[in-house]
Parts: structure tokens; C-alpha cells; sequence
């Protein structure tokens, strides 16, 4: 009992700065592949600051550690809600407006939004290894009528599936149960997370799985496998658009605006592609190997009032569909 | 000896306080409209069908192969024995993704099928999620199982022998009421594992038709930070829980175990033999097929895995010894404590033992997510994130614990209390001399349980964790987020065998010459 009280001890013990600014992301940011350590060193050089990432699991769990600290928490800036998450984020009411000296971003939609500054996009869409398909669908009507299988994530824990939910909702609306409906038979399974989900088509578990046009990039630019790529659905794709902002009882408002307006730099932009595997917000050149990527014609996003008042009825369509 | 007895019924109570107290801190946070959907009965029933189907799958297989295990000898056998706790250290994804690669569609089974020009399999759906289970949970039975014929006294095999007892007579006469005492228990703390499923059960499950209240909770608290829901869920959870505990250790009933002078001979030969080596064999291609997946997997990326994966490694070695340590002291505790109640009040200790099994059955979510708003504004929770995740761990093992404790501390009450007390040995000297011989083998086995459970623990450090606290789960788990699933195989390979070198370790250090 003593030896453990002595490790637990041990444990405990953390450093502590003057002069820090705390902020809040999901885990695989801070992780050493991530972008976390080299943008931690660069703003270090530049704002002589301690600069503390605290990975708080994903970005829902972001949310719910906000609510849960309310406005005491030690948060300054947190860096990582997706768009289905701002509406929460902003229904807390612990957030300040963005510097409005920031460059406007470059999306494929129009971005007006003065707390939220984001950071990285992707288009969500089905991900395929090129020797196992010979016909690639091009809407989710083909994609259900055919017999490929598919992994996707289930929206109640999953950012990314909650993204597919969203992208069938904006282009069928009440009619996306049917389309549900004739999807439950490629459905192979339905994972907790994007991981296990990426995991089980990597093993060949499913042909197709829910991912991003930028994940073959991935393996394009790290593997050097060019045998991945995305199916291009002519009605268009729903965005994943990955946010920042300061929070209003931040004890160092300067250092965070400071540090929103150091993501949008060049610096942090630039290193973004081959990090985060997504798409920069801000006019920065990309890779290498990015160029082959493709580029759906049609980008889709609900606002984020819109996509949160709409996120029970899909969910429930969803649930009826699959669970019959 | 009076007060180690005391402190355990003190320890006992508080985590069960502590537990209410998590869920009522959920549930008290604000007001809000506590109705049940159909959905929320529909992942109600669906987790109790799997996790019955599950426990009674798991004794049915069990059963048979820890009485194999008991009667025979053969070369590797301790090995085996000690082989088989790799499955239930593997943490859940890799196990799933080892399972797969066997049963799955682009399985080795699957690719056999197609060769012989048959259909794929598909276990997703209920099939699947039993399937992991089953994976999981039969080598834990049996090692419980284990214990158990441990404690028939060879004499009474050998008087059966003597008087001319058939193999039915000998099961029905001898084998069976030591069943009696320890399968309601193990088939209940399977019930109670299995309650809280997650990952597999959506990973496996197919669809929403195969939810479980577990992710509903985790949906409460996560995206709809709706947490008087969560702990409403969490609360009929554990009060289902409660029901089957008290029908399951109000049907079983105390173990009569008596200490053998004799050692243990083993059966050459004689009836059953093949039958007994056929369910061996099985069981143990079943088990071993994913292991050795997950090390196939997991080899050409070990040597070079990125400085963080070491980092935490160490960092989950620490944690997972804290745990145990933890564990093994207050199980023992409470052990001491529920069999001095048991001398007086034999249906009180069963009833209080099914309530300490019932914090198997909390959400980690809850309890992480109730003691968090309990603990705000008082303690930095950065500070507490690792200390947090070993206190869950130790109490999410603390069951296992219980289960090799009680039937061993009763064994040592029975056969050198009496003497002990007429010797008026009391305290630590009791302790020393009365507990300690019996003890030692259960309290490395929970110890070295607790300590790879906990290497293996993801979901309370991923609601609590920073990257200062990052332990291997979670980095593996980073690793696959970002892509890097070889080097995610490497790390699994090397929580595999961190795990599995601290169990087979500290379980080596308890063994006598006991055939356990």
C-alpha cells in the first residue's frame, strides 16, 4: 500500500509555467506524427511562451470537457471541433470572437463565421483499393444497387460517420431512410471510430470505406502505394471543415489570438497535407502527389444551426433503416 | 485479524459509495426529462442477450476444458496454462482485428472457403460479438475453474477410485458441488464484462441493431452531453446488473473445500482420454489462431517503432503496476472482510460479494465522467488524470481479484482458523502466517491480471488523458488514427508482450506446486 502511494505520487507530479497557453485538441493532433510537436516548437520560437497541447481524446470529447469545466476551465484555445460540432460549441457560450485581421480562408464554400477559425478540410468520400473495383459507383443510388461492401462509422461516436449522416441528409432529406434502407446490405459492418473502420478495409475486410478524397495521399506520399483512391459522387460530397477558436475566459487573450492567427500562417498551413492528411484552409502550396488527388465538383455543408436541428431526425432515419 | 476484517467492509462500502456517487453526480447535474426511447429498450435487451449468450457460451466451453486441463498431464501443459491468459490481455481492437483475420471475410478461414469455391464467411451481427467474447472470456473461466478443481483434496478422487465411482458418479458426487460453488460466480463476472461491451459489440454487431446501453451512454455523454440521460441508463444498467448478480450468488452456494494432504496424481490414460485431449486441442487452435495473427502482424514493425511508443510503454508499466498493487491489497482486504461476515451471515457475504462484481457493470465512462464533476473546482485534473486511471483500473479489476480471494481466504479460515485462533493470532501475524500460504497463488494471479488489464485499459485514459499521459493503447490507437497501421501492429505486438510477460511473471512468482 505505501509502494503504492509512493508511484501514485510520482505520478502526480506535472510542471507548472507562468507564462503558458493551454490548448485543447484531440489526441492524434499532438501525437508525435502529428502536426503537434512541430507546431508547438515553431509558436515557442516565435511568442517565448510555454505552449501546452492537451489531447482530450476526440473532438466530441473536446465539447464535452468544455461543458464539463464550464467557464473555468484552463483552456485558451482549443483547435480541432469539426463543423458538425461548432453549433455545441457555441450553444456553451464560452467562446470569443476570432482576430479580425485573418485572412480569408480558402474553401470550397463561402466561410463567414466570427469565432470559429478553420484550419484544415477534406472532402468525406468512399475510399477504394483501384485493382479490387471495376466499376466505381458515382452517386449512393449505384453504390446500393451494386454488391460492394463498405465499412462506415456510426454517428453517434464517430465524427466521420456523423459526417456520412449529414451528407446523405443534405442531398436526400426525409428521403435518405430509402437510401439507407438499400445501403444496409453493403454495410458490412458498423465501427465505433474512423480507425477501426480504415483498419478493417486495410484487411480487406470491406471494399470500399467511408474516408476522405485526401486519404490516399497518404498512401501515395508515405507508402508510396498509388493503388488507392476515391470514389467522386457527381452530386457532390459533404466537407469536413476542422476548426479553432479562443475562448473568452482565457487568461492570455493576446497569446491566444496570437496563436489563432499563427495557424493560419504559412508555417503551420504548410505542414498540414502531410500531417493531418487534409487539404490547408489558407492559400498554401501543397505536396507533391497532392495534384493526383480528386477533386468532387459539387462541395456540400449544412450551416451548423441547420446540420444541429437536423441531427436527431437523420439519426433516427439511420437507425430505423439499419436496424431492420 | 478482527480489524484487517473491518477494513475491508469499510474498503468495500466506500467504492460502492463511490460508484453511486459517480452515477448520482450524472444524474444530479441538472434536471431534464428522464424517459426511455424504444431504441434505448431495444440496447437494453440486446446487451442482455449477448452478455447471457456470452457467459453460458463460456462455461459450456469451459467446463469441459478445465476438467481436461485438470486430469491430464502432458508435455506444455503448464505453458499452456499459463499460454492461455494471452487472449484476455489483448486489448479489444486487437483482438477484434485478430479474430478477423481468422473468421473474417478476407479471413484465412474465408480464403480456404473461396478456394473451395464456397461462400465467405460473415460473423457480424450477434454471431460475431458472442464469437469475441467467447474469445475473451474462456481462458478466464477456466483459470477460475482451475482454481476451483484445485481445491477438491486428491484423497477424494482417490476414495472415489477406491469405492468403485463411474464417471458419472464421480462428476455428480465430487465435481459437482465445487461447479456449484464457483460457476455462478465466474459466469456472472463474464455477464458482468460482457454488460459493458463497447467496442466489439459495435465493431462486430453489423449495425445500430446491435447496440449496447454502453454506447448509448457514451453517445449521452459525448455528443449530447446529456448526462442526467447517461446516468439514467447507467443506472438501470446496474440495476439489471444487481438483479442477476443476487439469482446468481443466491443459486450458488459457499464452496465446502477442504486442504488435500496428498498431492494431486494425475489420470493417465482411461476413459475420456481423447475426448478430454479433442477439447484441448479445439479450444486452444480457437484461441491461439488470432494471437498468432496479431504477433504476425505485429513482427516486421517492432524494431523500429517511433521513441514514443517506448515512452509509454513505460509509462503503462507504471500505471499497470500501481493498479495491481492497488488491487491485490484492497481485494485481499475486502476478502477477509466478506468471509468473517460469511462465518455468521453466509447469505450476507454472498449478496455483498454480487455487489462488489457490480462494478464491473458501471460505465468507466460514468465513473470517469461522474467523479470528474465530482472532483471540479478542487483538484487540477490534469494532476489526477494517471492516479484516475489507476484507481478505475484497480476497481475494474478488483472483481478478479475478489473472485480468486474468497474462495482461497475461506479455505484458510476453515482449515487453520481454529488453530489460529486458539494460538490467538491476530493482525499481521495472522496475516503472515494463516492467509499468506493460501493466498499467494490467487494474489498473483490477480495481481498479474490486474497489471495487464490495465496495460491494455484505453477508454478511461482517452477521456482523462493529456499528452504527458499518453500510455500504449492510446498511442497505438494515435498510430491507426493517423494511418500508421503497421506501426500500430508493432505497438499491439509490444503491448501484447509487455502484458503478457507481467502476467505470466508475477503469476510464475505465486506458484507452488500447485497444479493451478
Amino acid at each position: 500500500m505505501i509502494r503504492a502511494t509512493a508511484l501514485l505520487a510520482t505520478l502526480t507530479a506535472l510542471p507548472l509555467h507562468a507564462q503558458e497557453l493551454v490548448v485543447y485538441t484531440y489526441d492524434s493532433f499532438t501525437s508525435d506524427w502529428g502536426p503537434g510537436p512541430l507546431v508547438e516548437a515553431a509558436f515557442e520560437e516565435q511568442c517565448d511562451c510555454e505552449l501546452t497541447f492537451v489531447g482530450t481524446g476526440d473532438g466530441a470529447a473536446m465539447v464535452a470537457r468544455l461543458q464539463l469545466e464550464g467557464a473555468g476551465t484552463d483552456a485558451d484555445v482549443v483547435l480541432g471541433l469539426d463543423t458538425n460540432l461548432i453549433q455545441a460549441a457555441r450553444d456553451t457560450g464560452l467562446f470569443a470572437s476570432a482576430p479580425d485581421d485573418l485572412a480569408a480562408p480558402t474553401l470550397p464554400i463561402e466561410w463567414q463565421d466570427d469565432t470559429f477559425v478553420p484550419f484544415d478540410w477534406s472532402y468525406f468520400a468512399f475510399v477504394y483499393e483501384t485493382y479490387a473495383l471495376d466499376t466505381v459507383p458515382t452517386s449512393f443510388e449505384e453504390l446500393a444497387a451494386s454488391d460492394i461492401s463498405i465499412v462506415i462509422q456510426d454517428p453517434r461516436s464517430s465524427t466521420p460517420g456523423l459526417g456520412l449522416l449529414m451528407w446523405i441528409d443534405a442531398l436526400y432529406g426525409d428521403e435518405a431512410g430509402q437510401i439507407w434502407a438499400d445501403l444496409a446490405d453493403n454495410i458490412v459492418t458498423v465501427t465505433p471510430g474512423w480507425s477501426e473502420a480504415y483498419g478493417l478495409f486495410l484487411e480487406g475486410e470491406a471494399e470500399m470505406v467511408l474516408s476522405y478524397t485526401t486519404s490516399p495521399a497518404y498512401h501515395l506520399i508515405a507508402e508510396e502505394d498509388d493503388g488507392k483512391s476515391s470514389a467522386i459522387f457527381d452530386a457532390g460530397h459533404y466537407l469536413q471543415v476542422e476548426v479553432a477558436a479562443a475562448l473568452a475566459a482565457s487568461d492570455q487573450p493576446e497569446l491566444a489570438a496570437e496563436f489563432l492567427r499563427f495557424i493560419a500562417s504559412d508555417a503551420v498551413q504548410s505542414v498540414l497535407p502531410t500531417t493531418q492528411w487534409m487539404y490547408p484552409a489558407y492559400e498554401t502550396e501543397l505536396p507533391a502527389g497532392y495534384e493526383t488527388m480528386n477533386i468532387p465538383g459539387v462541395a456540400l455543408l449544412q450551416a451548423p444551426d441547420v446540420a444541429a436541428a437536423r441531427r436527431d431526425a437523420a439519426l433516427a432515419l439511420w437507425q430505423d433503416a439499419l436496424s431492420q | 485479524m478482527k480489524l484487517t476484517g473491518w477494513s475491508g467492509v469499510v474498503i468495500g462500502a466506500l467504492i460502492l459509495l463511490g460508484c453511486g456517487a459517480a452515477i448520482a453526480a450524472l444524474i444530479g447535474v441538472s434536471g431534464g426529462d428522464l424517459t426511455l426511447s424504444a431504441g434505448d429498450l431495444a440496447a437494453i435487451r440486446f446487451t442482455l442477450t449477448q452478455a447471457a449468450l456470452s457467459a453460458v457460451g463460456s462455461v459450456l466451453v469451459a467446463v469441459p476444458l478445465a476438467r481436461a486441463l485438470a486430469r491430464r498431464r502432458f508435455w506444455g501443459r503448464n505453458l499452456l496454462v499459463t499460454a492461455m491468459g494471452a487472449p484476455f490481455l489483448l486489448p479489444v481492437l486487437v483482438a477484434v482485428l485478430g479474430l478477423l483475420a481468422i473468421w473474417g471475410r478476407n479471413g484465412v478461414l474465408s480464403t480456404a472457403l473461396t478456394a473451395i469455391g464456397a461462400e465467405r464467411l460473415n460473423i457480424y451481427g450477434m454471431t460475431g460479438v458472442v464469437m469475441a467474447h467467447l474469445f475473451f472470456n474462456i481462458p478466464l473461466v477456466t483459470r477460475l475453474l482451475l482454481q476451483g478443481w484445485a481445491t477438491i483434496p486428491a484423497e477424494h478422487f482417490r476414495l472415489g477410485a477406491q469405492l468403485g465411482f463411474g464417471a458419472r458418479a464421480r462428476f455428480r458426487l465430487i465435481e459437482l458441488p465445487m461447479l456449484r460453488a464457483v460457476l455462478p460466480g465466474a459466469g456472472l463476472l463474464v455477464f458482468l464484462l460482457c454488460i459493458t461491451s463497447f467496442a466489439i459489440a459495435l465493431t462486430l454487431g453489423g449495425g445500430p441493431k446491435a447496440t449496447t446501453v454502453e454506447l448509448a451512454i457514451y453517445q449521452a455523454i459525448r455528443f449530447d452531453f446529456d448526462l442526467p440521460r447517461a446516468g439514467l441508463l447507467a443506472l438501470i444498467q446496474t440495476g439489471l446488473c444487481l438483479g442477476v448478480a443476487t439469482i446468481a450468488m443466491l443459486t450458488g452456494r459457499a464452496g465446502e473445500a477442504r486442504a488435500g494432504m496428498i498431492r494431486p496424481v494425475a489420470m493417465m490414460g482411461g476413459a475420456g482420454r481423447w475426448l478430454d485431449f479433442t477439447v484441448i486441442a479445439c479450444t486452444t487452435v480457437f484461441l491461439a489462431g488470432p494471437v498468432v495473427a496479431v504477433i504476425v502482424r505485429g513482427v516486421p514493425a517492432l524494431i523500429d517503432l517511433p521513441s514514443s511508443v517506448i515512452e509509454a510503454a513505460i509509462r503503462s508499466i507504471l500505471v499497470a503496476i500501481s493498479s495491481a498493487l492497488l488491487s491485490v491489497s484492497a481485494g485481499l482486504m475486502i476478502a477477509i472482510g466478506l468471509v468473517r461476515i460469511g462465518l455468521a451471515r453466509p447469505v450476507l457475504a454472498r449478496l455483498g460479494e454480487g455487489a462488489m462484481l457490480i462494478v464491473l457493470a458501471i460505465s468507466p465512462f460514468v465513473l470517469a465522467t461522474g467523479w470528474f464533476i465530482l472532483l471540479r473546482g478542487h483538484v487540477d485534473p490534469f494532476a489526477i488524470a494517471l492516479p484516475m486511471v489507476v484507481l478505475i483500473n484497480a476497481l475494474m479489476a478488483l472483481p478478479f481479484a475478489l473472485r480468486a480471494f474468497v474462495p482461497a481466504v475461506a479455505l484458510a479460515q476453515r482449515t487453520d482458523g481454529r488453530l489460529a485462533d486458539m494460538l490467538g493470532l491476530t493482525g499481521l501475524a495472522r496475516l503472515r502466517h494463516v492467509m499468506l500460504p493460501h493466498v499467494r497463488g490467487p494474489a498473483a494471479f490477480a495481481a498479474g491480471l490486474t497489471a495487464a488489464l490495465s496495460m491494455g485499459d484505453l477508454g478511461v485514459i482517452a477521456l482523462f488523458g493529456s499528452t504527458t499521459t499518453a500510455t500504449l493503447p492510446l498511442v497505438m490507437y494515435q498510430l491507426m488514427g493517423a494511418y500508421r497501421m503497421e506501426a500500430a501492429a508493432g505497438a499491439a505486438l509490444l503491448l501484447l508482450i509487455l502484458s503478457f510477460g507481467m502476467f505470466a511473471v508475477i503469476d510464475r512468482l505465486g506458484k507452488t506446486h500447485d497444479p493451478v
